[in-house]
């Protein structure tokens, strides 16, 4: 053999080796080194869960009364596995069901169609589970619709008839609770994706409020029944099965009566207010427990009917949700809605005010208005008082005496150019209040309203800089107004500074600083406590369908308000006189629970939607009996108009219920507490609980 | 030659056994145990729930492996140098079968490939396979012609070598069969390569096939159907119902075998036939799963003891036409089991072309152990 010829057979060898070694290698690779992972590709392509739903967990008031749970509806469902080996794949027995039902044939069997059969287009209203599990065509069929087809099995062969839970909203007490309570809703592509989820497809999940907040308690855990498919998804063994698990039960802090009377108070003031002319496009109410911060109540108007989610959206329902024209029903305006705290907030001045060394009981001068720098600030109704005792103008809410000390500390602590060791004391206040932080309520989504201190301002500056140095191009044509563009110009130059105006501004709650009602009645409720910040909580208790306690929710202390004791001591005074020689005097004359509040009429410069400006936010913020509080009732009615005649006559009726009073007396029988507020947790009895008290 | 004439003929057929190469025989007999096994495996549950006979392949199967391995023996008894007077004969049976493939009406087309003649009771002939050993017998038979000595083969004897195998390898493109062609190409470069001939010839021929395939596939000359295949390779994802599908279930399918497999019998990807054409094109992912690692493992040691041993049987002869039949047969097996496996694992584009003793097929398999027995007869006759 020649020597090229045995070369090229070893270069022939060595070629195929290393063919050869390459297989090797790359089989190494697919079965050892990554051998998991394709393991776990096999197993998603040939396993397939088919669940049976589990019972969700009731959510219920404080006494036990059932504010949400599943009741059982009857389902028809359709199993194509046993309907497509039908000579007519079916039809027939889709048309008879169709017919008991009394829909449409083709809606029918588009409902039974994988979306993946139908042509891109036509997909509307398709079957996204899989081939296997029987498709539910209905989830509240009657009773005689399910006995004819499971009676007549023959002739209705792969249709099955069988009870399911659906989640309600029973109302027993005439509550809506609907933001309060959110809603359930099949779970999304992204819920799915979602690893910390560990959801299944086709089950129900919270989608807000409590359902959403505490889904992880409630939804309980569907029984598997895993089983292994072939290509054409037919099924060629079952692995493994599980049983359904209820869902726990949630306990909350709220009483369904109280619940509903406050809903029917909000909703009364709203539309007084509107028959008084006013937009009032909607608003808050809040109950708190002042000793624990337990949330007794919680409205929000407008509202909706909870149980239409069940039923199912139609697009008109959506549309009016999410709608301005109806005023945005889908908004929790407790907890999201954010709004000038107007006078309410002189509360927080008073405790600035101490602190800078105001004496307390002393007079002060109540003018007309206060020339700050070259702006003129007016007097409520440019009304001047002459000489007040501080009490006396908390009563009747004079500004101008808190824009001259706001202007005064304002010049002390530098003013245009801040001093170092500033004391800040009215942003100091509101801070210790915990305004501009979130209060922490168990619901989701919580917005945290606004403080506008330094810190806010220089933050805004940052962002909006741009804006106001280039106005003139970038401002709407209608904004182009010498004052505004002024403004504009003084923004761009130095719109970090915090201003006379700022200042004296925010010492009446107007300008930046926006609160929600939440946070409104966190404040009032430290107020009332002597100044115990407190988490408002919602849920009382994780209770096992067994009744035993997974989970109990104390009361959390967030935060203690920098102010002595003797400040609250004339904030209660001061608030009481309100309510007996102040603005709100009227509403609650011969009233007999001593009632402390303040009222607020907020101005917001925005604009409606059809141009219009925006009508006051009437606020009223309470606590009560003054002598041993132990309530906080806030209302807020966006665009209500004053706090006086709107919201102060709101929660006046809130009172009325909390307390069972009738025109001036008091039947404790009538109360909704009258062995106070509950502190031992019920046990539930969803399905067979009755309203007992009154 | 006067001893073989006495003796018996039972103990001639003895003394040819027992002259074999153990190590290539007993290399190739567990391939084709373990390919029956996985015949079966691939195909047991599958006829099994369409109410069929479970051992249909199973049976055909052993079937083919008998006449493979007669056909195999006979190969072995006459001396592979005077089966050059066969190679005509082979060869013009090849090409005539190529042409009628290509007769609509005879020729039957599977997966995209119009490559099989159907015969009465369903007998299906795949004359590619008969082309393969036509071609590497005819050219080596060219190549090694009137040189005993240590004359390398000319420009001219070149020349005639590929004309030889032009003819039926553009009939194969027409199928189209590009796979195949592949298969052949590298049997040829191989041999020509081996051959002596002038080097230019082996790299003007690779660099031929590598700039054709570019051309052959911007203009358009190769079919939609491979471009896709061979799109579906760079992105499985592109077309995930159709080649890209088979690409990405095949490559899971291996993978979650694991170390130690699922088990024979007991793969869930294959008793729910996520894998197509499993007993064939696709026998490999059926070992991958079910076998795991180890077996698998197993089967490339096989192959590669087949070649390392067919290689020492290349080197050992003195006869250059024996020792370029045997460099041909193993680069076309080489290269058949690499294109298929590499496959199967997507390392290299989808190809319709069967693991050399593996997959199930008549014409595959009879061309196959007719190429075992040219081996095993050029190994005989090396003294």
């Amino acid at each position: 053999m020649s020597q090229r010829s045995r070369l090229s057979i070893i270069i022939v060898q060595a070629l195929i080796l290393s063919l050869t070694v390459a297989l090797g290698g790359r089989l190494f690779y697919l079965q050892v080194a990554a051998g998991l992972k394709y393991q776990n590709a096999a197993l998603s392509i040939q396993s397939r869960d088919v669940m049976t739903p589990q019972v969700r967990g009731a959510i219920t008031d404080s006494s036990g009364i059932p504010l949400a749970m599943d009741r059982p509806g009857m389902v028809i469902s359709v199993d194509r596995s046993t309907i497509d080996k039908l000579p007519d794949k079916g039809a027939a027995v889709l048309a008879k069901v169709a017919k008991l039902m009394g829909v449409k044939p083709n809606d029918l069997f588009i409902a039974t169609r994988l979306c993946g059969e139908l042509p891109i287009g036509e997909r509307t209203g398709c079957w996204k589970g899989t081939r296997f599990q029987p498709i539910p065509v209905t989830r509240s069929a009657t009773q005689a619709q399910a006995l004819k087809v499971l009676e007549n099995s023959d002739s209705f062969p792969g249709i099955n008839a069988q009870p399911i839970p659906v989640r309600s909203y029973p109302s027993m007490a005439g509550e809506n609770a609907s933001h309060v309570l959110g809603y359930v809703g099949s779970v999304t592509e992204s819920d799915l994706a979602n690893p910390d989820g560990g959801y299944f497809r086709d089950e129900v999940i919270g989608k807000s409020g409590l359902e959403y907040q505490y889904n992880q308690y409630l939804r309980g855990k569907p029984g598997i029944k895993t089983v292994t498919v072939d290509r054409k998804e037919s099924i060629t063994s079952q692995t493994q099965s599980s049983k359904p698990i209820a869902g726990d039960n949630l306990v909350t802090n709220l009483d369904a009566r109280l619940q509903a009377a406050t809903e029917k108070a909000l909703k009364s003031s709203v539309l007084r207010s509107k028959s008084m002319g006013y937009h009032a496009d909607g608003g808050a109410a809040v109950v708190l427990d002042v000793h624990t911060g337990k949330v007794l109540a919680l409205a929000s108007y407008p509202t909706y009917d909870p149980n239409i989610w069940q039923q199912g959206l139609t697009q008109a329902q959506a549309k009016s949700l999410f709608s301005e024209s109806s005023g945005v029903p889908a908004l929790d305006r407790p907890w999201q809605g954010m709004y000038a705290p107007a006078s309410t907030f002189k509360s927080i001045s008073v405790v600035a005010a101490t602190k800078a060394g105001y004496d307390m009981n002393a007079a002060y001068n109540c003018p007309a208005t206060v020339q700050v720098g070259n702006r003129e600030f007016k007097n409520f109704e440019t009304k001047a008082q002459g000489h007040l005792n501080m009490q006396t103008a908390i009563a009747v809410s004079c500004d101008t005496i808190w824009y001259q000390i706001a202007y005064d500390e304002w010049v002390r602590d530098g003013g245009l150019r801040p001093k170092s060791g500033l004391h800040d004391y009215f942003f100091n206040a509101a801070k210790s209040f915990g305004i501009g932080k979130l209060t922490g309520i168990d619901l989701p989504a919580e917005a945290s309203g606004r403080l506008p201190n330094r810190d806010w301002k220089e933050k805004y500056y940052q962002a909006n800089k741009n804006y106001y140095c280039d106005y003139q191009n970038r401002a709407r044509k209608s904004d182009l107004t010498p004052y505004l563009i002024a403004i504009a110009k003084e923004n761009c130059t130095d719109g970090f500074i915090v201003r006379a105006g700022d200042a004296v501004n925010f010492a009446i709650g107007q300008g930046d600083t926006l609160l929600t009602p939440i946070q409104m009645a966190q404040t009032y409720a430290a107020i009332a406590n002597g100044g115990t910040i407190y988490k408002p909580e919602v849920a009382r208790a994780i209770l096992k369908p067994d009744g035993t306690v997974v989970k109990e929710f104390t009361p959390v202390v967030t935060g203690k308000v920098d102010a002595s004791p003797s400040t609250f001591d004339f904030l209660h005074k001061a608030l009481r006189a309100v309510a007996t020689s102040g603005t709100a005097a009227g509403v609650f004359a011969g009233f007999p629970i001593h009632v402390a509040g303040k009222t607020g009429t907020g101005q917001d410069l925005g604009r409606n939607a059809n141009g219009s400006a925006k009508d006051d936010t009437s606020w009223f913020a309470s606590f009560a009996p003054v002598e041993a509080p132990q309530y906080a009732v806030i209302m807020m009615v966006s665009q209500g108009g004053f706090g006086a005649e709107i919201s102060a006559v709101g929660v006046h009726d809130i009172y009325a219920a909390l307390y069972g009073v009738t025109g001036s007396t008091v039947d404790p029988k009538k109360a909704i507490f009258p062995n106070g507020i509950p502190t031992s947790i019920p046990r539930i009895d969803a399905k067979s609980a009755k309203l007992v008290k009154p | 030659m006067t001893i073989f004439r006495t003796r018996s003929r039972s103990s001639r057929i003895r003394e040819n056994f027992n002259n074999f190469d153990r190590v290539l025989t007993f290399s190739v007999a567990a391939l084709l145990l373990i390919g029956t096994l996985l015949v079966w495996a691939a195909t047991k549950s599958w006829f099994a729930s369409q109410n069929l006979d479970p051992q249909y392949y199973l049976k055909r199967h052993i079937v083919n492996i008998l006449i493979g391995g007669l056909l195999a023996y006979l190969t072995t008894l006459i001396d592979y140098r005077l089966l050059r007077a066969y190679t005509p004969i082979v060869w013009g049976l090849a090409v005539l079968g190529l042409v009628a493939v290509i007769i609509p009406g005879i020729g039957t087309t599977v997966n995209g490939a119009r490559a099989w003649i159907s015969f009465p009771g369903g007998f299906q002939i795949q004359p590619a396979e008969l082309a393969k050993i036509g071609i590497i017998v005819g050219i080596s038979m060219i190549l090694a012609e009137k040189r005993d000595s240590d004359k390398n083969p000319t420009d001219l004897d070149v020349l005639k070598a590929l004309g030889i195998a032009a003819l039926p390898i553009i009939l194969i493109l027409l199928q189209p069969d590009l796979g195949t062609v592949v298969i052949i190409s590298a049997a040829i470069v191989a041999i020509i390569g081996t051959s002596g001939a002038p080097t230019r010839w082996v790299v003007g021929l690779l660099l031929v096939a590598l700039v054709g395939g570019f051309v052959a596939v911007k203009a358009g000359v190769v079919s939609e159907y491979q471009v896709k295949r061979l799109q579906s390779f760079v992105d499985p994802t592109a077309d995930p119902q159709m080649s890209g599908y088979q690409l990405r279930q095949s490559r899971i399918t291996i993978g979650s075998g694991g170390v130690l497999g699922k088990g024979l019998f007991n793969g869930p990807q294959t008793n729910g036939r996520f894998v197509p054409e499993q007993q064939t094109d696709f026998i490999f992912t059926v070992a991958g799963e079910e076998l795991g690692f180890l077996g698998s493992g197993f089967i490339l040691l096989c192959f590669g003891l087949f070649f390392y041993r067919s290689f020492r049987i290349a080197k050992r002869t003195n006869d250059l036409f024996g020792r370029l039949v045997v460099v041909g047969v193993i680069a076309w097996f080489a290269f058949q089991t690499f294109e298929n496996i590499g496959m199967t694992m997507g390392m290299v584009p989808m190809t319709g072309v069967p693991l050399p003793f593996m997959s199930y097929g008549g014409s595959s398999m009879f061309a196959n152990l007719i190429g075992l027995g040219l081996i095993q007869n050029v190994h005989l006759r090396t003294r």
